[in-house]
């Protein structure tokens, strides 16, 4: 890639960029959070300052930060890549040692104006971190097993970290978001088949350490998978938070109960109302129709995400903005499996949706991200 | 390199579609899912949804009270303080409950109950742990609140009885619903679950149940998650049970139960005019206040363990050999019949033959020649001996059975007995013996088979004295309504007859010959009455021989029991009276004074209409 390439020339300069801005991926984006504000105005029974108004500053500021990484050349964040890794493994390890704990895990850096959770930025920073790898090393090379090597450590470290807080949720989502890269950049499938085979076995040893000295998950964390294989052993107990979501889910019926009218939140049967259960919420308001819009939406921004990757010749870009699609796709995707029942309860917030302050602005400035990407796309 | 950066993108591009193949994979199970619990089973869920919204909540009504004739109330429905947990506000709901223990009584089995109700209970139900509790135990639990998690204090009606043991007998208890009530309904009311709910146990309480329960309120109301109360929804307000008003006199009635005083007995005072029962007393008595929380087990085990059976009604449960007061109606038998004339002499030597074996008088040296009003007067045996074997033992049974014996009397009371007027296919039947002469003769004189209760000895004076089928009327009002006079149609029987009857009965009290003649009225009415002293036992021949046959040298379990059954005036009867004192000996001795001082008493006590029942508590919630 030679500066004097004639390619290069295609590429929008100041003031220019605007046009080249994905404007649907940025309305798309609006909706899905104005929907988010829309119901946690719900779900706090009509109390806008309660969690509709910082979430509408937060949305704001994350429109301004992807404002700002939007019109910054893709390659400044090529190289800022390696440092954004760092930056968010040192968080993580911060974390680790002061971070707050919160229901159980050590998850936050208290801010004082937000917390900050840095596991929301590895899920990015990981990203970014393997395209820059694979966008380096030689095409050929990619299903070496000595090549596969500085992937899967990159992967681990963040993923250890996260398990240890312990965050098995966002742990998988990382790991899976890791592959998900290493599977685009090209790695042979058969790694991923013995990888899923690997996973398996681990996940039985994890499930047959519970009781034993070398026990890996803490117990709320198994009570939770057992109440996900059967929610009613326990109704009024770990199995409450599932049961109840999906009466609310069901309970809002074709189009739904009405916005605000809602009983299953408004009387607080739902858990984590504003954060991880949002969805359910907004199912029983606004019914089937409602929630397959929402589902609509989220793959719309998939969509403009894959498409515009694909467009995209540059592998860095490219591998990357697919990255935070598959992330994002994972999002909402184990977010919603879990309310409606089909996964367990891993505490995963619903993008752009649920309220919280870390996962809004990292979002923002993913899809600032895959902005650049598209506006500094090489063009014929 | 262009080559190259093609086929890698390539592959880039068939791997990016292989993930969104996927993507869409899941997107499209999540749509499916998102039908199936959206669309498919949203009926289902939304029922649940209410389920989850709505709570059913049951105001218990104020519980009818119960009124003696002049209009007191013989029951209160006292606000009391009781003390609501709820498990998940408390923590350690055990600790909580003993600190509580040290501020208001709460025993160890209290909070056992307590902890054991509320696990059964989801967390956030409220589970009353103390009832009963005064002003200052709530303040002392309010100013230790923050040491008390989980307390709540609420007002309940407690079911007192300002009359104590007076009433118990009749009136009965209420007390908490336990499963074995439960389980013997079908379909219990939903105020049965309402832990705690006061049922009438025994009793009136008991037996009018329906009419003193009332109805439960229903709050339709909107809780949140932890159960709190968001919102009434609907609410249809509880109606209150209705009222019962007795026809028991509360003066004659404490009376009769202080003239009793120490003995194992029963007395019953009707109005021969019309039925009601103006006193039904059965000593000992207990307080019925014990059983309404639940009594304890010492408390319970000492009634239990009197062999004076206090928590036995003895006027309507204890049936006992009439004796002597029988005689009256194997006399009416045998003038109705023609078997004897008033004026016929039957010879007493002091003992009669019959089937090779010697029945006695009960005056071992005969009476001499006797009349029936004198056999009456004298009670003599063999007169009325002589009397049964002519009519036979189906005669005597039916006119017992006229007289109001053999059947248990209507009474809203529990466990009212028939007594029993035998006959030979009731021998046959359940003895599986054949009848004897002898047995004719026993009966004659109200031994052997006989039994009776006080209230049917007292229903067959009122019948005697009035000549009309009197039937014992106990409750005035019930159901909003006043029950029919117990006054019943006439006798078939010849009134002459009836008078003989009645100038025997007159003499036993009035005449210097009499059984009863120290148990004279003191005052110019008189009493007409009859004496009665049954045995329990068969003197033995050992005892015989050693010559123990004083009652008084008797263990007191195996002495006759002392009967009186009487009416007044004896010219115009208002009053009958039965007495039977358990194992008191003989029946002048012992029962007939009793009778006197209560008649006494009635005939003192003008008996006036029944006093109106104060509006404002009818109509109380």
């Amino acid at each position: 890639m030679s500066l004097l390439s004639p390619q290069y020339d295609a590429i929008p300069t100041g003031g220019r960029k605007i046009f080249y801005f994905h404007w649907p991926l940025m309305l798309l984006v609006t909706a899905a959070a104005g929907i988010g504000i829309m119901m946690l105005f719900s779900v706090s029974g009509g109390d806008f300052a309660r969690w509709a108004e910082p979430q509408l500053t937060r949305f704001a500021m994350g429109f301004a930060l992807m404002f700002i990484i939007a019109f910054i050349p893709i390659a400044f964040w090529r190289n800022f890549s390696i440092v954004a890794y760092i930056l968010a493994l040192l968080l993580l390890i911060f974390v680790e040692v002061a971070g707050v704990q919160g229901k159980g895990a050590q998850r936050w850096i208290d801010l004082g104006f937000m917390r900050l959770q840095p596991s929301e930025f590895m899920k990015i920073t990981l990203v970014m971190i393997l395209a820059l790898y694979y966008s380096w090393l030689d095409p050929k090379r990619v299903s070496r097993p000595l090549w596969l090597l500085p992937p899967i450590i990159l992967i681990l470290i963040p993923v250890g970290l996260v398990v240890q807080q312990p965050d098995l949720g966002t742990a998988i989502l990382l790991g899976a978001g890791g592959a998900a890269v290493m599977l685009l950049a090209g790695v042979s499938l058969w790694y991923f088949g013995i990888g899923i085979a690997g996973v398996a076995g681990a996940v039985s040893f994890v499930i047959q350490s519970r009781g034993t000295p070398y026990q890996v998950l803490k117990d709320y964390q198994y009570r939770r998978i057992e109440t996900f294989i059967d929610p009613s052993s326990d109704p009024l107990g770990a199995g409450y938070h599932i049961t109840q979501s999906k009466i609310a889910l069901g309970s809002g019926g074709y189009s739904g109960r009405g916005f605000m009218e809602g009983t299953q939140s408004r009387l607080n049967f739902l858990p984590e109302k504003h954060t991880d259960f949002i969805f359910t919420t907004f199912a029983e308001e606004f019914g089937f129709l409602g929630s397959l819009s929402l589902l609509a939406i989220y793959m719309l921004i998939l969509a403009c995400i894959f498409v515009s990757a694909i467009s995209n010749h540059n592998r860095y870009a490219s591998l990357m903005t697919m990255g935070i699609g598959v992330a994002f796709f994972f999002y909402f995707a184990v977010n919603m499996l879990m309310v409606m029942g089909l996964a367990p309860v891993v505490g995963v917030p619903l993008p752009l949706v649920s309220f919280g302050g870390s996962a809004m602005l990292v979002l923002m400035g993913a899809f600032g991200l895959v902005q650049s990407a598209h506006i500094h796309k090489e063009r014929q | 390199m262009s080559r190259d950066n093609d086929t890698t993108h390539s592959l880039m591009t068939r791997r990016a579609a292989l993930v969104g193949g996927a993507q869409i994979g899941v997107a499209g199970l999540l749509g499916w899912r998102m039908y199936d619990l959206g669309v498919r089973d949203s009926a289902q869920y939304r029922l649940l949804a209410e389920e989850n919204r709505v709570n059913i909540r049951l105001d218990p009504p104020a519980r009818g009270l119960i009124y003696d004739r002049s209009g007191n109330a013989l029951t209160l429905n006292k606000q009391v303080y009781t003390i609501e947990m709820v498990r998940e506000q408390a923590g350690d709901a055990e600790a909580v409950l003993q600190r509580l223990s040290k501020i208001i009584p709460l025993s160890d089995r209290d909070i056992e109950n307590a902890l054991k109700e509320m696990n059964k209970r989801r967390a956030f139900v409220p589970v009353t742990v103390a009832t009963g509790l005064e002003w200052e135990h709530i303040a002392a639990v309010s100013a230790n609140a923050p040491a008390l998690p989980g307390l709540t204090p609420k007002l309940a009606l407690n079911r007192q009885y300002p009359n104590g043991a007076d009433f118990a007998h009749i009136i009965g208890y209420v007390g908490p619903v336990s499963e074995n009530d439960l389980s013997k309904l079908d379909k219990p009311d939903p105020l049965l679950l309402i832990p705690r709910f006061q049922i009438g146990k025994n009793g009136v309480e008991a037996k009018l149940e329906n009419n003193l329960r009332g109805k439960a309120g229903v709050s339709q109301i909107e809780v949140n998650s932890v159960g709190r109360v968001m919102r009434e929804l609907n609410r249809d307000p509880s109606q209150s049970g209705q009222n019962v008003q007795l026809t028991v006199d509360p003066d004659i009635q404490r009376y009769a139960l202080q003239r009793m005083q120490g003995e194992s007995a029963a007395v019953v005072v009707l109005d021969v005019t019309n039925g009601d029962v103006i006193a039904l007393a059965s000593a000992p008595s207990f307080d019925p206040n014990k059983f309404v929380n639940g009594i304890s087990v010492p408390d319970w085990r000492a009634l239990n363990e009197n062999i004076y059976r206090p928590m036995a009604n003895k006027t309507v449960q204890g049936t006992y050999p009439p004796g002597s007061t029988f005689k009256m109606v194997v006399g009416l038998a045998g003038l109705e019949l023609g078997a004897i004339t008033p004026s016929e002499r039957i010879f007493c030597p002091g003992h009669m033959q019959i089937s090779n074996r010697r029945f006695h008088c009960w005056r071992r040296g005969g009476h001499g020649r006797m009349n029936l009003i004198g056999a009456l007067r004298e009670s003599c045996d063999v007169y009325f001996y002589e009397v049964a074997i002519r009519i036979g033992i189906e005669k005597i049974t039916e006119y017992a059975n006229a007289l109001g014996l053999g059947t248990a009397p209507d009474l809203p009371l529990p466990a009212v007995r028939n007594g029993l007027t035998p006959t030979k296919d009731w021998k046959r039947r359940v003895r599986k013996q054949e009848w004897f002469p002898g047995d004719t003769a026993n009966s004659g004189i109200g031994q052997g088979f006989v039994l009776a209760s006080p209230i049917q000895l007292a229903m067959m004076t009122a019948r005697l004295a009035s000549g009309t089928a009197v039937t014992p009327r106990l409750v005035n009002l019930a159901g909003g309504r006043i029950t029919d006079a117990g006054r019943g149609k006439a006798l078939p029987f010849n009134p002459e007859n009836l008078d003989i009857i009645r100038r025997g009965m007159y003499e036993v009290v009035n005449s210097d010959r009499g059984t009863a003649r120290g148990s004279a009225l003191r005052g110019n009415i008189k009493m007409s009455g009859k004496t009665g002293t049954s045995q329990v036992r068969i003197i033995t021949a050992q005892e015989r021989a050693q010559g123990v046959t004083r009652n008084e040298d008797l263990p007191w379990e195996r002495r006759d029991h002392a009967l009186f059954v009487g009416y007044a005036p004896h010219d115009d009867p208002k009053y009958a009276v039965s007495v039977i004192v358990e194992h008191g000996g003989g029946g002048s001795r012992a029962a007939a004074p009793i009778a006197r001082d209560v008649m006494e008493k009635v005939l003192a006590k003008e008996q006036g209409g029944y006093g109106t029942l104060p509006q404002g508590e009818r109509s109380q919630t």
